[in-house]
């Protein structure tokens, strides 16, 4: 079933054509039996049907629990991955029917930040090196005479000492390998960052030094971001808009005050509800909604709302008819649930 | 200044059931001695939760393996301090008794726990190794008492589920097999080292809830090492907060948070992305926790702080009492509790 993408209008809606519009993106990875003769048992659904929009100069948080398919997500937006089904265009052009020129082109403009500042970064490769390797690839970018001022700004420009150009990762912290990472993805003047859990694997002190940097970064060069992590205070400060996945799908999708301030689908007041707030006084009055169970294989998800079988509202409905995400009556933002409410209070 | 005593870092009340006391532990590396842990003192008392709150590095995690007598020496090496269980100091015990008290009197689960339980074995037969190896249960009153573990920790279809291996379990599953592991000897102190970490939101809800109403009702003291500021919150009663090796403020953690005594405590609670933050700068500490092969003179977060005076760079400061149980390792702690500090 697909989902119109008229629906997906959320309310604060920046002027302009959005700089990507995905639409009902699928990607099924197949499950196979055999070693000779491979037969396809079954699929693991980890993307079923996404679609949204992204703006200049604007940031789509993407939350969602571990195999939610945000990740696999953001390897289709990178083309790393073939879809099964559905588009992506980036500046009105489908990403994945691209090839030669075109492509390279995209993948210039389409750049991305990793999660794990330790293992995305070859140890045998100076800084200089490591960021200096896209201009290998796309020589026209820079002429060979000025690569190594170019790789000295960018070490400027993400805070880190020009002179350190020489080292190799192991000498630097992890907060500074991630900054080496963004200063990489920079380095071909992308449109759209994807960063897939850049700050997860850093120390509070230091995660807030690379949010900053990565907020002061869009704000000088009009970057739009893809930003995908599991927490959701960061999304929160970071991001104009946020969509919330589960098992494969969008659940509610709209700008950060509608999701976190008037959540209607179950699945976002349970995961706002659940997040630990640093305020032990607020022990006494939080109301937590305890989600019971674990999240379902992806490669047998639930007939109908994927988030039944953990949902203390589900009915009947839910098991034969999937709600589609779309505008519902008590907040004008798209949520996928056919009993869209809101919950007073939410925390 | 006068009324305030220079103590050792800690205010035992009563009776703690385990004490550590001016704990010192170096790694010797090819590069030198690091000093990780320089002088930790804390206590722990019968049903109540510590949370020991760290960055990596701060050596939070040292400790909890000093205590469970599980470090690596060498490179590892205790030069002073003392670790007190019932009043008896576990660094001098024989290694035959200690292993007496590791599990059975104090216990520890880990953070990573796919990695921690063996992948070739049920679960049920590590739950109940111990009891056969230690208890001296049979194969079978073990595995039927495993049972009742894996009920405890409320594992579904715990019978049924006995004989799997760790990866036929979800993330949250494998680390309700480590609780109850560590559970089976009716340990009387729990050590869970980020318990929560690898886990999603609202599994690590379910976690948390399960180790408090574990902590009532077998009434164990637990250490809680983590790094997130929101979980100690919720759960803990009083918080040691932890930087390059050291204690830097130990209070109640209601006082804590409403009024850090320690500019290193100020600057993590800034440093959290809050509902009102939105659109701002997010407040940092600049710079990066210290290379303990060669800590800063002084007091060793004094190039990150933004208060830092010229004694800051040349004396050590001691824990200073600030009455209630609360200490802080700032020689202007008291100014910073009047908010007079600048």
């Amino acid at each position: 079933m697909a989902h119109s993408v008229e629906n997906i209008t959320p309310a604060a809606r920046p002027a302009g054509e959005p700089i990507l519009r995905v639409e009902n993106l699928v990607k099924h990875f197949p499950i196979t039996q055999g070693i000779l003769f491979k037969k396809k048992i079954g699929a693991v659904k980890a993307v079923d049907g996404v679609s949204f929009e992204l703006h200049r100069g604007e940031t789509l948080g993407i939350v969602g629990e571990s195999g939610c398919g945000k990740s696999t997500l953001a390897k289709l937006l990178m083309r790393l991955e073939t879809p099964t089904g559905g588009r992506a265009l980036l500046n009105g052009k489908d990403i994945f029917k691209m090839g030669g020129g075109e492509l390279r082109r995209l993948r210039r403009n389409v750049q991305m930040v990793m999660q794990d500042p330790y293992t995305s970064l070859n140890p045998r490769m100076t800084v200089g090196d490591i960021i200096g390797e896209p201009y290998e690839i796309h020589s026209d970018v820079a002429p060979k005479g000025d690569r190594q001022r170019r790789v000295q700004e960018l070490l400027e420009l993400v805070g880190l000492n020009p002179e350190h150009v020489n080292r190799y990762p192991h000498q630097f912290s992890g907060g500074q390998r991630q900054r080496i990472g963004i200063a990489r993805a920079l380095a071909l003047k992308p449109e759209v960052i994807v960063c897939d859990e850049p700050v997860s694997a850093l120390d509070v002190s230091i995660q807030a030094q690379v949010i900053n940097l990565l907020e002061g970064l869009q704000r000088e060069l009009n970057l739009s971001y893809i930003f995908i992590a599991h927490d959701l205070s960061v999304v929160r400060h970071i991001s104009d808009r946020v969509g919330v996945m589960y098992l494969g799908k969008m659940v509610e999708i709209g700008s950060d005050a509608e999701i976190y301030e008037r959540p209607t689908h179950p699945y976002t007041q349970a995961l706002l509800s659940a997040v630990p707030v640093p305020d032990p006084d607020a022990r006494a009055h939080r109301d937590v909604i305890r989600l019971t169970g674990d999240v379902p294989s992806p490669a047998n998800p639930p007939s109908g709302c994927r988030f039944r079988t953990r949902c203390w509202k589900a009915q009947e409905r839910c098991s034969v008819e999937e709600p589609l995400l779309i505008r519902r009556a008590v907040d004008p933002h798209p949520s996928a649930c056919h009993f869209a409410e809101l919950r007073n209070p939410v925390a | 200044m006068t009324d305030i005593q220079v103590q050792p870092g800690h205010v035992p009340t009563g009776h703690a059931l385990l004490e550590v006391k001016n704990l010192f532990v170096e790694f010797h590396t090819r590069d030198g001695v690091a000093r990780v842990i320089n002088g930790v003192s804390y206590h722990l008392n019968p049903g109540e939760t510590l949370a020991v709150l760290g960055e990596s590095g701060s050596g939070k995690s040292v400790t909890a393996q000093a205590i469970m007598g599980i470090l690596d020496m060498p490179p590892a090496k205790i030069p002073g301090g003392e670790i007190l269980y019932k009043g008896e100091n576990l660094l001098t015990m024989s290694e035959e008794k200690r292993r007496q008290v590791r599990g059975k009197e104090i216990s520890m689960i880990f953070q990573d726990a796919l990695s921690a339980l063996n992948p070739v074995f049920p679960v049920g037969w590590q739950i109940s190794e111990t009891l056969r190896t230690r208890a001296g249960m049979s194969k079978k009153d073990a595995l039927a008492r495993a049972v009742e573990l894996m009920d405890l920790v409320k594992i579904p279809a715990a019978k049924a589920r006995i004989k799997d291996y760790p990866h036929q379990f979800s993330g949250g599953m494998r680390q309700r097999v480590m609780i109850a592991m560590a559970l089976a000897m009716d340990p009387k102190v729990l050590i869970a080292d980020e318990p929560t970490t690898a886990l999603d939101v609202t599994v690590q809800a379910q976690i948390m809830d399960l180790l408090g109403d574990l902590r009532r009702d077998l009434n164990m003291g637990m250490i809680l090492i983590t790094h997130d500021l929101g979980v100690v919150a919720d759960v803990a009663d009083r918080i040691a907060v932890m930087y390059a090796g050291r204690i830097v403020e130990h209070a109640n953690v209601h006082e804590l948070y409403k009024h850090p005594a320690h500019p290193y405590t100020e600057g993590l609670l800034d440093s959290i992305p809050r509902l009102d933050s939105k659109g701002t700068e997010l407040a940092t500490i600049k710079g990066l926790p210290p290379n303990l092969l060669r800590p800063p003179t002084g007091c060793a977060f004094h190039p990150r702080c933004r208060y830092a005076k010229d004694v800051c760079r040349t004396d050590v400061p001691a824990s200073l009492n600030l009455g209630n149980g609360r200490t802080s390792a700032c020689h202007f702690a008291k100014e910073m509790l009047d908010g007079t500090l600048r």
